[in-house]
């Protein structure tokens, strides 16, 4: 009883992490057309910039004024999205779309290195925060109180993120463009606009995912890398532009994950590829999709 | 008959074949005129060439960008990889004909799944599937030495003919350059036929209007699905030939950036032209061995050059050599 | 001799039934006119018979031979080619290329992929052919993509035509070209027709190019045949004029 409730906090866990950065990723496709291979990094500048911050302020800030820090990350991969989207995306809007993938590929070739030269070589964590939470039980079972934080944060995102798309006005503007970016114009939405702030607030969620794996995992170098294609097959089975499909997904892949973890680690990433590719097969449009 | 002469495109003009003869004078000549060092980053420049060639049947003539070509590159190197480790095999010519088989039959598997669909899906789906390679490459240790891959020997060329000398850079610099030529000429050769061919007419067809050549009966499906095998062929083969140059395969070779690094190759040299991919591929490595050599943050160069090119250069070296010559004859 | 008949064909989308239970026949060797106001299931009929879509109920018989379930590529050989009302052409290959991928697909030569297109004479020589009976030799080197529109719609009918089809369905060849355009286009249409063994039906608007060009005409409402007849029938059908010409006319 107690590992299965072990494992299901696990596969929540999981599941919120990559529920913050698949949804990013999500919306910037739904409202952009573009699949942003540099997504990844943005969420690597997350975890570096809260390890950073923390770091610098840990010998003087009370531990509980450190959590605060952690939403640095996600300002910063948020501002580094507003600055990418008009310098580095907008001129190809109206290119084919093997320029726009090219161009982010180059976007994630140069954050990889720029982190290294910032931060260096090495990883970067803040364990402090995960270990003044200690562990917690729940119905008998010992858990640490860390990752139920995360779980925490990473449900209120997406109620936050559901509330704003589909109640306020913002939200509306988003998903008219989305649905055709030229009415919305005709419309007097300022389309331009809507562009950079859908890409900085897909950029904000990868960035608070990154800030709150890191006291878990570290910064690592390759973490984008490694954390955009689990955000692929998220979004491909969940449908790509779609909120709840990267919700669902999230979860589809954060339960398989422990399950493969426990039971066949040998293939679980194979298995979870094979899932999205099958996914993608049977419902290209994913499961939430539209097609 | 005067427009039967228009009919024919230029396809073999005399300045095409005497620029095309120079060329292969040039890298006939390297190895006696350039130090070792050179001629092995042309050799390696020459085996991504290949790959850059199959790799753009799909996105140059058939419209497809595959964002998973590390796949066949990875096949074909870890099934030469596994033929010297469980079969013992030493023959450079087995190994090539095995790394074109086996990533022809992975295409042809991954491909009846990636050519039902087009643009971004496509993409997503190759890259997928390349992953699933990669993945089981990593875990599955036992096969395949996890992350520490799989050593290759030198290997007998023709066999034994010209088997391995003392000096493994004298052998690679100078009898496994001129293989690694031969089998390249071939390759080129080939795909210029191919992509000349009634059959490549059809694929730009497809490229440019799926709908109507459909209506002119090219069947879709089976035309891009027998250009994925063969473009999985070509890179296959680049990996055969990679392996023996590099001594060693690694789940790297699998993992997706490398499919990045196809696309960025074959784009820097341009995608629209048929030679821009070989000059991109040959170019790409000069430019990533002095990055490496130069600084740690090479990726950051390579960045910035793939960024500064999209922005300001889409048609590639060639292409934009193309350009160029077209302004200067027009100027005069 | 009817060269294509339709039985009873349906097509639903939605609740919306575009092709109502429709029996259509086309008589071999002659030009028929589809008219109606837009919406009124022309090309969703073309796209039935030609097998871009696959009808729900009905069939479709052509030349005899059932081919309600046959593929596109089944009634391409079987004789049936179509061009498309937005044009739809190659347009990274040259004028003369686009004709002679279609005889080569014809001929069933693009599975060749070890020899050289250009070094086909007799493709070379069909596909000239085919371009100077439309009055598009001079472009033959021209990539598809810089012609101007009503060269392009020229083109679109001869990529259908050098299929050599026994029934060419043409969805509106004329529109979106100057009235100037439009007469070259239809005397090419006219003269295949005339002097081949085909068979053409004609999608158009222009009520003026209607009358003038076809032997017969068959105007559709609502997803059902309205009237069948001579140019001279449909002109003094009152429902026809009514329901269809007074629209027509303003277009």
């Amino acid at each position: 009883m107690d590992t299965l409730l072990t494992q299901i906090l696990n596969s929540l866990f999981y599941a919120s992490i990559l529920f913050l950065i698949a949804s990013g990723l999500s919306l910037v496709y739904g409202v952009m057309r573009i699949v942003n291979m540099a997504h990844g990094n943005l969420y690597a500048i997350g975890a570096y910039v809260a390890a950073w911050t923390i770091g610098l302020a840990s010998t003087e800030l009370h531990v509980s004024l450190l959590f605060v820090l952690l939403v640095t990350g996600a300002l910063a991969a948020a501002l580094a999205g507003a600055l990418i989207e008009p310098a580095f995306l907008r001129p190809l809007y109206r290119r084919a779309e093997e320029y726009q993938l090219l161009m982010t590929f180059g976007l994630l070739l140069v954050l990889e290195d720029v982190m290294r030269l910032l931060w260096g070589p090495h990883p970067l964590t803040a364990s402090a925060l995960s270990d003044a939470l200690g562990s917690i039980s729940v119905l008998g079972a010992t858990y640490p109180a860390y990752n139920i934080f995360v779980i925490v944060i990473g449900a209120l995102a997406a109620v936050g993120l559901g509330a704003f798309v589909y109640r306020t006005r913002f939200g509306v503007m988003l998903r008219a463009t989305s649905q055709d970016m030229r009415m919305a114009s005709a419309l007097g939405i300022n389309v331009k606009r809507v562009y950079v702030q859908a890409f900085t607030l897909g950029c904000l969620m990868a960035g608070l995912g990154g800030a709150v794996v890191m006291p878990i995992s570290g910064a690592v170098l390759g973490m984008g890398v490694d954390a955009l294609i689990l955000a692929f097959v998220v979004v491909v089975i969940g449908g790509l532009g779609s909120l709840e499909g990267a919700l669902v997904g999230a979860l589809i892949v954060g339960f398989v994950r422990t399950l493969g973890i426990t039971y066949f680690a040998e293939v679980e990433l194979a298995v979870l590829y094979l899932i999205a590719a099958v996914v993608l097969f049977v419902r290209p449009a994913g499961l939430f999709g539209r097609a | 008959m005067t427009e039967l002469a228009l009919t024919s495109p230029r396809v073999l003009s005399s300045r095409r074949v005497l620029s095309g003869a120079l060329a292969v004078g040039a890298l006939a000549a390297i190895p006696t005129i350039a130090s070792p060092f050179q001629t092995i980053t042309i050799c390696y420049g020459l085996v991504f060439a290949i790959a850059a060639l199959g790799f753009n049947l799909l996105l140059g003539y058939t419209g497809l960008l595959s964002f998973g070509h590390s796949a066949y590159f990875g096949t074909g190197a870890y099934v030469v990889a596994l033929l010297v480790k469980y079969l013992g095999v030493a023959s450079m010519e087995l190994f090539v004909v095995a790394g074109i088989l086996g990533s022809a039959a992975v295409a042809a598997l991954f491909g009846v799944v990636c050519v039902r669909y087009t643009r971004i899906f496509f993409g997503i789906l190759t890259l997928a599937l390349s992953q699933v390679l990669w993945s089981l490459a990593l875990k599955l240790f036992w096969v395949t030495g996890g992350s520490d891959g799989l050593r290759v020997p030198t290997p007998t060329l023709l066999g034994g003919l010209g088997g391995p000398g003392a000096d493994k850079v004298e052998f690679i610099a100078h009898r496994y350059y001129y293989y690694v030529l031969i089998l390249f000429l071939v390759a080129t050769a080939g795909m210029w036929v191919i992509v000349n061919s009634p059959f490549g007419k059809a694929l730009q067809a497809i490229r440019d209007n799926e709908t109507r050549a459909e209506f002119v009966g090219v069947q879709v499906w089976k035309y891009r699905w027998i250009a994925f095998v063969i473009s999985g062929a070509f890179t296959g083969l680049a990996g055969a030939l990679w392996v023996p140059l590099n001594g060693l395969t690694t789940p790297d070779i699998l993992y997706w950036p490398f499919s990045g690094r196809i696309v960025f190759f074959t784009v820097l040299g341009g995608f629209r032209t048929f030679i821009g991919p070989i000059v991109g591929a040959i170019a790409y490595n000069y430019l990533e061995t002095y990055a490496v050599g130069f600084t740690v943050y090479w990726q950051l160069v390579l960045g910035i050059v793939l960024v500064l090119l999209v922005l300001t250069m889409p048609t590639g070296l060639v292409g934009t050599a193309m350009q160029l010559v077209e302004r200067v004859r027009r100027g005069r | 001799m009817s060269l294509l008949e339709t039985k009873a064909v349906t097509k639903t989308f939605g609740a919306n039934r575009a092709v109502d239970a429709v029996d259509f026949t086309v008589r071999a060797g002659e030009l028929l006119a589809l008219i109606g106001s837009n919406g009124a299931g022309k090309t969703t009929l073309v796209n039935l018979i030609s097998g871009l879509l696959r009808a729900d109920e009905g069939t479709i018989l052509f030349a005899g031979k059932d081919v309600t379930r046959q593929t596109v590529n089944q009634r391409i050989r079987a004789g049936i080619a179509r061009s498309f009302q937005l044009v739809n052409l190659f347009d990274g290959l040259s004028a003369v290329d686009n004709i002679a991928l279609t005889i080569f697909a014809r001929q069933g030569k693009t599975r060749s992929l070890a020899t050289l297109a250009a070094r086909d004479q007799a493709v070379a020589e069909e596909a000239m052919l085919i371009l100077k009976e439309f009055g598009l030799a001079p472009k033959a080197p021209t990539l598809a993509g810089g012609l101007s529109q009503g060269e392009r719609k020229l083109l679109d009918v001869a990529v259908a035509y050098a299929l050599r089809p026994k029934l060419l369905f043409l969805d509106e060849p004329t529109s979106g070209v100057s009235t100037r355009e439009k007469a070259p286009i239809m005397d090419v249409v006219t003269s295949i027709v005339r002097s081949g063994n085909i068979t053409a039906v004609v999608i158009e608007h222009d009520m003026d190019i209607v009358f003038r060009y076809s032997d017969r005409i068959v105007a559709m409402h609502q997803g059902a045949i309205l009237a069948d007849g001579t140019p001279e029938e449909i002109r003094r059908n009152e429902q026809v004029t009514t329901t269809l010409i007074g629209t027509g006319e303003t277009r």
